[in-house]
């Protein structure tokens, strides 16, 4: 009730309007950049664990591979949270 | 799958967990060009982006640290549990890092665009300098460099 309350008010003033739209906007620009690595990384792991299923006497160097790819594709979700947060707040 | 496949719901993987050295390598760096990335911060932003810089390598660190925990906590387990954890962990990390910094946003000390800079830079470097040792020791382990002095290449 109180974001109707919000929107409703929000249609009487275009600054809070302009606020409310590049709030959710960032949001969702946060939300789409949050999705890309997600499937990154199960990607990664499916692969990974084919890999460490295939040759067990592997599993050292992939597991290490992995994490350095997994820690890679989260950058990605890093770089959309910044830009996110300097968006809303800065 | 039949029924002599090993299932990944009770298959772990036994052994040294390889992502703790790695990230305590990173750890080990991070705190190593902590203070020359405060001193940059510092120039740029002043005081305050010192100490958002600070805040942002601690972050960055603890996010490393925090992957790597959970997967060598569930390896051991099962791979199915690995896999799981870690996706979710990483929701979970990304969570935590929202909320470290949405607690701290409206303190004084606080330069966003520091914080937000440094967590990138520091995530970023960190990686790209891991990778280094890593490629040179997995092509050819007795080149890894810091230990050439100890262990040369035989022919």
């Amino acid at each position: 009730m109180e974001v109707l309350a919000r929107l409703a008010a929000a249609a009487a003033d275009p600054a809070e309007a302009k606020n409310i739209a590049a709030a959710g906007s960032a949001g969702f620009a946060y939300g789409l950049a949050a999705i890309g690595p997600g499937i990154g990384i199960g990607i990664i792991f499916g692969n990974a664990i084919e890999a460490m299923a295939r040759q067990p006497e592997a599993a050292g160097m992939v597991r290490t591979t992995m994490f350095l790819g997994i820690a890679f594709t989260e950058a990605l979700a890093l770089i959309g949270f910044v830009v996110f947060i300097l968006l809303k707040y800065a | 799958m039949t029924s002599d496949q090993p299932s990944p719901f009770t298959t772990g993987l036994s052994g040294p967990a390889p992502e703790m050295s790695v990230s305590r390598d990173l750890v080990k760096r991070g705190l190593l060009v902590l203070p020359l990335l405060c001193l940059v911060a510092g120039v740029i932003w002043g005081m305050n982006g010192a100490y958002s810089c600070a805040f942002a390598v601690a972050l960055v660190l603890l996010n490393f640290l925090l992957a790597a925990l959970i997967m060598a906590w569930t390896a051991p387990i099962s791979l199915a549990l690995m896999m799981g954890a870690s996706l979710f962990g990483y929701l979970a990390r990304l969570g935590l890092i929202f909320l470290a910094v949405l607690v701290v946003k409206d303190f004084s000390w606080v330069s966003l665009q520091a914080l937000g800079c440094t967590i990138i830079v520091t995530h970023l470097g960190l990686l790209f300098w891991e990778l280094k040792y890593i490629s040179a020791s997995l092509a050819f382990p007795g080149l890894k460099p810091g230990k050439q002095e100890s262990s040369p290449v035989q022919p």
